[in-house]
Parts: C-alpha cells; structure tokens; sequence
C-alpha cells in the first residue's frame, strides 16, 4: 500500500498498464515531456518511450479518430483529452465511431482497447469550460461505457479495469479531488469491477446515490443527516453507463426514499435516467418522490458558483424534503 | 472532370511534391536594435498612431505584470499575460479601422488596450464583480466589448477562427467596407475549426484577416511536436490563399503586414493568413510552469527580442517619444492599474439572478423557479452563501434580475 492523491494513482495505473502490456499507448495533449497538464502522465515518456507516450497536435477530433484506429488495428490506446469541456470537437468520433464501430460491422471490427480520459467538474473557479460534467450527453449513446472514480483507489483499479474492458470506456476523472483526495492505494495490479454500484455505507432511511466528485459532498451531507437521527445509505455508482440498477433499486426498496445528486444542469442529466427507472421499479415502495440535487440549467458559472453547485447543504435540503413529504 | 487548377499539365511518372520548393520569406522592417533596415518598405505608421500603439503596448505590459503579481499574492483566480507577443496584437489590430471586427482567443489584451477599454473595464471582468458586464460568468481575461468591436472570449481553441469566416461574410454583404481579424495561436492552428475557416474564407472571397500569433509553444507543446510543415503560413497554398510571414516582434512589419492584409481583404475580398512569429515569454497562464519544457537560456535570447524595447528604440531615434515620458506613463499607469484594481477587488459579486439571466433571451419557468429555490435556499443558510447572501432581500439584488430575466 502506499499513500497517494487521486492524480498520482491515475498515474500509477497508467504506469501499471503500460508495464503489463506493451500494447499500451498514452498520448494527449502536453502529456509527453510535460507529463500532462495536471502531471497525470508524469514520467511515462522517460519509461516507456516516445513512441508509447507523446503529444499530440492540438486537436481533440484528431486524438480520438487516431485512437479509435489504433483501437481498431489491436493497440490499447488511453487517450488524454486535457479537459472534459474540451472533448466536443471528438463528439462525432466517439459518438458515431468509438460507439458503433463493433455494432455496424457486425463484430468484425471493434475498438475495444480505447479509453479516453478527461477530468471533470467543478470546484475550481475553472468558469463555463473548466467545469463541466458531460457525462450524459454520452450516456445517451448506446456503445458507450462511462466511468468515474471518487477517490485514488477507485481510480487505480477502475481505471485498470477501464483500459483492459472489451468495450470502449470514457473515463472521466474529478479534477478537485486530483490533489484534494489522498487515500492508501495498493501498490500491485488491480481492478475494480466496472457496471458495478457500491454500496459505500449502509443506511436505513434514505438512500443517497452520487458518482466522482459528489460522492464526497453527499457524504458530508450524510453526517449532517445523521446527527439528526436519518440513517443514511450511500451508493457510489461509478460505471454511469451501462448502470447498474439492481444495486440501486435494492436499496431504494429498503428505503424507500432515494436522492440523486450530480454537478451536471437538471434537465436531461442521469439523475432523470436513475429516477425514471427508480419510479418505475419500486413504485409501490416510495415513501417520497426521487430527488434530484444538480447543477442549475445555465451554463456553469465562476464567480457565484457556489450558489450553482449542489453542495452539502442542497443535499441535507432535500433529504428533509425526502424525509418529511 | 477535374477542376483542378494545375490538372491541365499532365506527366507520365510518379511525380509527389511535398512544398518543401516553396519558401516563405519573413518579412522584417526592424532591426533588433530598433534601426529600420535599408531599403525596406515605406514607413506608413505616422507619430499619432505610433504613439498610440506604443502607449497600448506599454499599458498591456503594466497590466499583465501587475495582475499575475495579484494572482500570485491570491486576490485573483487566474491570469494569462502578452508578454512578448505585444507587436503582433497590437501592430496587427493599430492596422484596422476601429470599428472591424476582431475575434480574438485568450492572449489579446493589448487589443482591447489599443482600441480604449478603460483600466476599470479590465478590472471589473478580471474581478467577476457586479460591473462586469458578463457578471462573472467567465474566467478572468474572457473580455468582450460591444463598443470596441470586440467579441467576447472563448476558451476553446479555434472556435472563434470560422466565426470570423461568417462574420466577414456578413459585413461583405452589408458592404460596410469592414473586414474582420482572428487571432489565434500556432497550436490552435491544428484544430479542425482552422481549416474549416480557411477554406471557407477562401472559397466565398471573404474580406477577413487569419493572424496566427506562433509563439513556439502550446502550453508546453513545441512546434517541432505540433507541425511537420513550414509553419502555419503554409496551410493557405492548399486553400488557394494570400499568405505571409512576419517578424512578430516587429511592430512596423506587422503593422504594414496587416495594412496590406486589409486592401486585400475590403477590396479585394481575398481572405489573408498572417503567421506572427514571436515568443510567449511568459508562462502560458497563473496555472503553467515552463521551467519543465523550456530553457531559461532560450527565454533570454527571446528577451532580447523583446518587440517593446525595439519599438522604444525606433520612437526615441526618431524623437516620437523621450526617456522622461515613457517614465511619466510607466507611473501613471502603474498607479492607475493598482488603485483600479482595488476598487474593483472590493466591489459586490454580481447579483443572484445574473446566474439565469441570459441563457435564454426569455427565461424559461423552470429555470425561473430553480431561482426561486436557490433563493429560499440561500436564505435558510445564508451563512454558507457570503457572496449572495448579504444582498438578496435588498432592493436591485437578485429581485432586479429577475424581472429582467
């Protein structure tokens, strides 16, 4: 075991990777010499050499139309888009080739081996294009897998799995836990298993279900719960899509009550998803209507972004609205 | 059939051309040491406006010093300087009229600082304060001026390069005589978004200037590692495109560079690419360190270059300018920079309804009542929320926005 922030582990698992398979490439933008603009690819060029780890030209739609053909011809490629708010040139390789390649060719083709990260999210006064969690827009496109690990261990054996999953995986990494979440991560090779919730504390009256960097608000809002006599249970989702809804559901049988709480707007973002299925699936079990803890419907601000965030205290509202409906 | 220009001549073996025979010259009018070259170009820069772009760039050096100085000391989130790269804005835009149009990517400042955007101006949008026009929505140095011609700023990279492309065409159709500039830096130029641009430019004769500020680096990424070409200049041969390469820290080839530029574009409607060639002598923003990919030896021999002190050199050789004014103007608007900068730090954080004003032009229900509960929020926990809190029950608080919204 060693002690490291989420940034290092992200990189120890690369690092891992690149090790145990040559097949492994990691290139981006500045993730050469540089090591990433966050350091996440640090010392992998001076390891593994320039033809495993490099830069890329500036061009996100080049990065991953390039990774989904090495993908395709049997490399294992772990592409860096430097910020999540800049994946959007890549829209339309991810969304009509990463996602499809192995449908529309019948299985005779696939990029299975790519993974694509991104950190994510807010917290950092990063404004519009240095905060945003995209991940429903991928969500809705059926191919895709989308991880996103809340602490350095879960990003060590998620980010492993990730890389070594059959299918395509978007992973997207909580930038204000890079250097913020520091946690013993083991030192050997592992993985975590991907499609799969935890359930990272048992509760009894409420459910609370987040993913990455939420994970932590929901946690304090817990604590303050909990001082008030609500048992609460909490569910990290990780894989976001393909969900796993058994692990949900379960526990939103005990309880009878669910809050979902994610940084993206309201409208259209998962939390819709998980409550839709949630409604439908233990109907005559709620006790309260599912909330939902989100991100205004603006685009994400700077200045007041505290007041745009679903921070704890959003999270302890609605667990009162929850508990006294 | 082909329409290919070149397709009449045919040959009769394999003949691959790579453009390694073509050579793009740089076009200089300064020597280093601020001393025009013999036999260049006619001087068309008068004493009026040279002393005007001087000012701008002394002013954009003052500014950017003085605000990553109050980045470092925590009173600002985040800060991107010129530095270096002074001429080239600055020389480029002094060639406009002032009312063409620029769309700009993140490092133009002295732009802004040419065309009149006052210190208050600066500081308010640097400070996300209740001033700003944007109301704080965006990272410091994301400026934008209505008045001054100037579109608001972006982070994505390229994205302002084929809006240009539009906006030019649009004033070619209101034949207003105006044409507009994109700035955007050699890294940019690998977007897609770039050759969308130029190709468009050049295929609807679009009175628009392409400047590309190659300042060596993007972020730590040199050009060796961004282009296998000659530079950036060369991309508009495949587009069928005027282009031009200049000594970026040379202040009279860019402006005479873009002078040229602009009768093309407005009389002619062709469409102009112009590679800058400079040096980002400061890091790439608050958040970079260059000391991991660059040589401090190969930042002085930048700083040498340095296109401020070559300009000083010519104006005070010609008598424009004297030691005594340029020490005049360095305290004054160093003066200016600090106490702006203090007021605005101090002033109040945009109010609560700016948060959903202007997404839609009308506000639409839900987000109007997400309002509402933020406010009923805020006022449950007004403690937690210090910058809304204190001024959500006053008259013109988040009150005032909302029925603007």
């Amino acid at each position: 075991m060693s002690r490291m922030n989420l940034l290092q582990a992200v990189n120890n698992a690369l690092d891992t990777a690149m090790a145990a398979d040559e097949r492994v490439l990691c290139f981006g933008e500045d993730v050469g010499v540089f090591g990433g603009v966050f350091r996440a690819t640090s010392h992998l060029q001076e390891k593994y050499g320039r033809e495993r780890c490099f830069n890329t030209p500036l061009v996100e739609q080049g990065i991953v139309g390039f990774a989904n053909g090495l993908a395709a011809q049997g490399s294992t490629p772990v592409a860096e888009i430097q910020f999540a708010d800049y994946i959007y040139p890549a829209f339309d390789q991810i969304v009509n080739e990463t996602a499809k390649f192995r449908y529309r060719s019948g299985n005779l083709f696939d990029v299975g081996g790519l993974t694509i990260r991104a950190p994510y999210g807010g917290g950092i006064a990063g404004g519009h294009y240095h905060s945003q969690s995209p991940e429903a827009y991928f969500a809705h496109t059926p191919g895709l897998t989308v991880v996103i690990p809340r602490n350095p261990h879960q990003a060590k054996g998620l980010l492993l799995a990730s890389i070594r999953s059959p299918d395509p995986v978007i992973f997207f990494e909580p930038k204000r836990l890079y250097r913020a979440s520091v946690g013993e991560v083991p030192d050997e090779d592992y993985e975590l298993p991907l499609r799969q919730a935890e359930v990272v504390k048992e509760g009894n009256d409420i459910t609370l279900l987040a993913w990455g960097a939420q994970m932590e608000v929901i946690e304090q809002a817990a604590e303050m719960a909990e001082q008030e006599g609500i048992s609460c249970e909490l569910i990290d989702l990780r894989t976001i899509v393909p969900w796993d809804i058994a692990t949900v559901t379960d526990s939103v049988l005990k309880t009878g009550r669910l809050v979902v709480s994610h940084e993206a707007p309201l409208t259209g973002g998962f939390a819709a998803e998980i409550a839709a299925t949630v409604q439908s699936r233990c109907f005559l079990y709620l006790e309260s209507p599912v909330e939902r803890v989100t991100g205004l419907d603006t685009p994400f601000p700077l200045t007041l972004e505290k007041e745009y965030l679903p921070g704890p205290l959003k999270v302890f509202d609605a667990i009162h609205r929850s508990m006294n409906f | 059939m082909t329409t290919t220009r070149s397709a009449a001549k045919t040959v009769h073996a394999p003949a691959f051309t790579n453009g390694d025979d073509i050579h793009i010259p740089l076009f200089t009018l300064l020597k280093p040491d601020g001393k025009p070259y013999a036999g260049g170009a006619t001087i068309s820069l008068d004493e009026e406006k040279a002393r005007r772009v001087y000012r701008a760039m002394l002013y954009t050096r003052i500014l950017d010093e003085r605000m990553m100085a109050a980045q470092r000391q925590g009173r600002l989130s985040f800060y991107m300087q010129c530095t270096g790269e002074e001429a080239a804005v600055i020389g480029s835009t002094a060639a406009l009229k002032d009312d063409d149009m620029i769309l700009a990517q993140y490092r133009e400042q002295g732009a802004l600082a040419y065309r009149g955007f006052t210190t208050d101006e600066f500081m308010d949008q640097l400070f996300g304060n209740e001033r700003d026009p944007a109301h704080g929505r965006q990272m410091p140095i994301h400026y934008g001026s209505r008045a001054l011609h100037y579109q608001t700023i972006s982070s994505p990279l390229a994205t302002q390069i084929p809006q240009a492309v539009g906006y030019a065409y649009g004033q070619k159709l209101a034949g207003t005589g105006n044409c507009t500039l994109t700035i955007f830096g050699e890294g940019a130029a690998s977007e897609g978004d770039f050759h969308a641009a130029l190709n468009m430019a050049a295929v609807h004769k679009v009175p628009v200037i392409f400047l590309c500020r190659n300042n060596g680096y993007a972020i730590s990424t040199p050009v060796a590692e961004q282009f296998a070409g000659d530079g950036v200049a060369a991309r508009a041969f495949g587009y069928r495109m005027q282009s031009i390469r200049v000594d970026g820290n040379d202040i009279l080839a860019v402006f005479e560079a873009t002078r040229e530029a602009r009768r093309l574009a407005v009389e002619h409607n062709e469409p102009v690419l112009i590679e800058a060639m400079t040096y980002r002598l400061a890091a790439h923003s608050s958040s970079d360190d260059p000391s991991g990919y660059r040589s401090k030896k190969e930042e002085e021999a930048w700083r040498k270059k340095d296109p401020l002190a070559r300009m000083q050199r010519w104006l005070l050789d010609r008598g424009w300018w004297n030691e005594e004014e340029e020490r005049e103007l360095t305290e004054t608007l160093r003066r200016e920079v600090l106490e702006t900068m203090k007021k605005a730090e101090k002033r109040r954080p945009p109010a609560l309804g700016t948060l959903v004003s202007d997404v839609y032009a009308e506000t639409p229900p839900l987000l109007a009542e997400q309002l509402r509960e933020l406010e009923a929020h805020i006022q449950r926990h007004p403690d937690a929320y210090p910058k809304s809190a204190p001024w959500l029950n006053e008259e013109g608080g988040s009150a005032r926005e909302e029925s603007r919204a």
